[in-house]
């Protein structure tokens, strides 16, 4: 299984924290298990994603195996 | 040298920096930036949620950049996350350095890429309800300063 952890405000479009899904997961399949606002805000550039906390300079090449954490990061607010 | 912390619990600055500035006999100055709670607008409480495989990294990283920079003797960056009311501190910044210039730009640089180059989520309740607090556009052309 592939952990799915959302961060800020996507965790609220997700309606929870985290969610494993199945693994291997590549950027077609993410997009794939998502639905309706939250699809639309990791589909648009400024969301980023990281993997094992390393971040993906373009999350079109994610490939996450099995124990992988993909983390899903809205733009920050911080400070 | 570096510190830099990230905590979940509410923190006196003057704790921090004292003992800060003690550990560098020798310099020529220190500067302190303290960031805190607004208390206008109503806000009732602010949360700053992090992720832990990158937060405290990114600023480690951010801290050895500014030390670079402009040849810090060194850096404390200390960071609440969770919830806090208006009047709490959220970050400070102290730099300590051997000329004055260096010490309060390397603050004002820290302080910009904290703020929108750090990985925050913020979000802020009025009236009972909470809302995400989106970037603004202010804070890309704060870090665009540097280059």
């Amino acid at each position: 299984m592939v952990r799915l952890v959302f961060l800020g405000k996507l965790a609220d479009l997700a309606g929870v924290a985290e969610r494993e899904i199945e693994a291997p997961l590549d950027w077609q399949g993410l997009v794939d298990e998502l639905h309706g606002p939250l699809r639309e805000t990791v589909m648009q550039d400024r969301t980023r994603i990281a993997v094992n906390g390393a971040l993906l300079a373009d999350k079109a090449a994610l490939q996450a195996r099995a124990g992988d954490e993909v983390a899903l990061l809205p733009p920050v607010s911080g400070g | 040298m570096r510190d830099v912390r990230l905590l979940a619990e509410p923190f006196v600055p003057g704790e921090y920096v004292g003992p800060f500035t003690n550990a560098h006999p020798g310099l020529g100055g220190v500067c302190t930036f303290v960031g805190e709670v607004r208390s206008d607008d109503d806000v009732e409480a602010l949360e700053l949620l992090h992720y832990a495989p990158m937060t405290l990294a990114g600023m480690e990283q951010l801290a050895d950049q500014t030390i670079e920079r402009f040849g810090l003797m060194s850096l404390l960056i200390v960071h609440r996350t969770g919830v806090m009311l208006p009047g709490e501190p959220i970050v400070l910044v102290s730099a300590a350095a051997r000329h004055r210039r260096g010490a309060i730009d390397a603050v004002d640089f820290a302080m910009d890429h904290l703020k929108s180059d750090s990985w925050f989520w913020k979000r802020e309740k009025r009236g009972g309800v909470w809302n995400w607090i989106e970037p603004r556009g202010e804070d890309y052309a704060d870090i665009s300063r540097w280059g």
